[in-house]
């Protein structure tokens, strides 16, 4: 632990996404936001198909298209460009959010600054930035998500709690999150509050509830994170 | 009948005026009508009210109109990374901006189009975009009242027109093209070809002629970042 003065390896970016993947049930509809969430359409398990939603108007995307085989009428939210998969289809953009809003998406996976014990997003502007912010799609997609994932490091660079009472950051949109996959746990929102569910390996519950800004309910032995 | 194609894109810009409230498709660089921007920053249309996902990709897209300082309030999703004139503008308080959800965007544009006065969602309850919004309780969710976003004009891209104004896109460079298509007062397409009226089958025109007022045909523009 940081106050020992021992670093602990913390899961890195790809090992987040990679967690979070596990989250998505064959066949669902998902869409994933900047960041960590764009990592885990390269860590699907085996045998596992997953729709692919982007807000600009695509559904069915497949792996980022190889170098010289790239078509950029045919990009991503983030400006990729991307394949697609049997079966995928295009949609003007009010259609896009149609989906998000209106809980056709199973499952949507965003980045966040911080998220608060009742399930609070803040995920589109760091108080004191540059410039105005950028909403895109963000609050569509947390009010509208069946499911809401959050992906994000446990700390900031300073080593704050992202995990926390209350968003001190602009929000996004309130009480929308259902689970949280950082470097060091998943947990889930409930009614009664943050479910600790896994921990990362090395990690122990006490270990994790003292890098978080909010209490953690745990109610077992709580075991260490598998990626397969 | 009034013929629908233009000769040069200055030509279907011309007569928009300064302070007119103008859409601009696009997204991810895909989409963007660049060489009507282009047209409509030579024509030096002052004050104008820009309505768009974004902010410019540098000198491209709605960039060369923030560099030009023609616009003086722009309401948009996500200004975007490489939108560097606007963020001068807007740091020079050169030039406002009204912050929207997408979605919300795009949603208050279709009801200007559907000719509805607004519309209750749950998107943005509790956050900035609530600010000044009536809030009231609809099955059970908290909800802010959106009203519609019109236009004087649109400009947008589209794969091909017929001479009559039925548009197909290609592949995500629709977005919010057949959108903002509906929704403005006059809407101007450019379009890398036009076709005799009636040779795009009628089950394949995704935005159908009635939405469409001018066509212009000019070879797509595009600016990576």
């Amino acid at each position: 632990m940081r106050a020992e003065g021992i670093a602990k390896p913390r899961l890195t970016r790809e090992q987040i996404a990679q967690r979070a993947a596990l989250e998505l049930p064959d066949g669902a509809y998902v869409n994933l936001g900047w960041g960590i969430p764009n990592l885990i359409a390269g860590h699907l398990p085996k045998g596992i198909t997953v729709y692919f939603h982007s807000e600009n108007g695509i559904l069915g995307m497949g792996p980022r298209a190889k170098p010289g085989e790239e078509d950029f009428d045919q990009v991503d939210a983030m400006k990729v460009p991307v394949t697609l998969i049997p079966g995928a289809s295009f949609f003007h953009q009010a259609d896009a959010h149609l989906m998000t809003r209106g809980g056709h998406l199973d499952v949507a996976v965003l980045g966040g600054f911080q998220v608060s014990e009742k399930g609070d997003l803040a995920n589109w502007k760091i108080p004191g930035a540059k410039g105005p912010g950028g909403i895109g799609g963000a609050m569509d997609i947390a009010a509208g998500a069946k499911i809401l994932i959050v992906c994000m490091e446990h700390s900031t660079k300073d080593g704050a709690p992202k995990i926390v009472k209350r968003c001190t950051y602009p929000l996004t949109a309130l009480e929308c999150v259902d689970t949280i996959v950082t470097d060091l746990a998943v947990i889930d929102v409930k009614p009664e509050g943050l479910l600790l569910r896994e921990v990362a390996p090395c990690w122990s519950a006490e270990e994790v509830q003292a890098l978080t800004g909010a209490p953690l309910i745990v109610r077992r032995q709580i075991p260490e994170m598998s990626f397969a | 009948m009034k013929k629908k194609v233009y000769a040069s894109l200055d030509e279907a810009v011309a007569d928009i005026p300064d302070g007119a409230q103008i859409m601009v498709g696009g997204f991810g660089g895909a989409g963007f009508p660049n060489n009507l921007i282009q047209a409509l920053a030579r024509k030096g249309a002052k004050n104008i009210t820009a309505v768009s996902n974004n902010c410019g990709t540098r000198d491209g897209e709605l960039g060369i109109m923030f560099k030009n300082n023609q616009i003086k309030h722009v309401i948009a999703a996500f200004p975007g990374p490489h939108a560097n004139h606007f963020l001068e503008r807007f740091a020079a308080k050169e030039v406002t901006l009204e912050l929207v959800p997408q979605g919300i965007l795009c949603e208050r544009i279709r009801a200007a189009a559907a000719g509805l006065q607004g519309f209750y969602t749950t998107v943005g309850v509790g956050t900035e975009v609530a600010a000044g919004k009536e809030e009231r309780v609809l099955e059970g969710h908290r909800c802010i009242l959106e009203r519609p976003i019109h236009a004087d004009y649109a400009l947008i891209k589209a794969q091909t027109a017929d001479e009559l104004g039925n548009l197909t896109y290609r592949l995500a460079a629709r977005n919010f093209n057949p959108v903002m298509a509906m929704a403005a007062k006059t809407t101007i397409a450019e379009v890398e070809e036009i076709v005799p009226t009636g040779a795009i089958h009628p089950e394949h025109v995704v935005t159908p002629a009635i939405f469409v007022h001018r066509i212009v045909q000019a070879k797509g523009l595009r600016y990576a970042g």
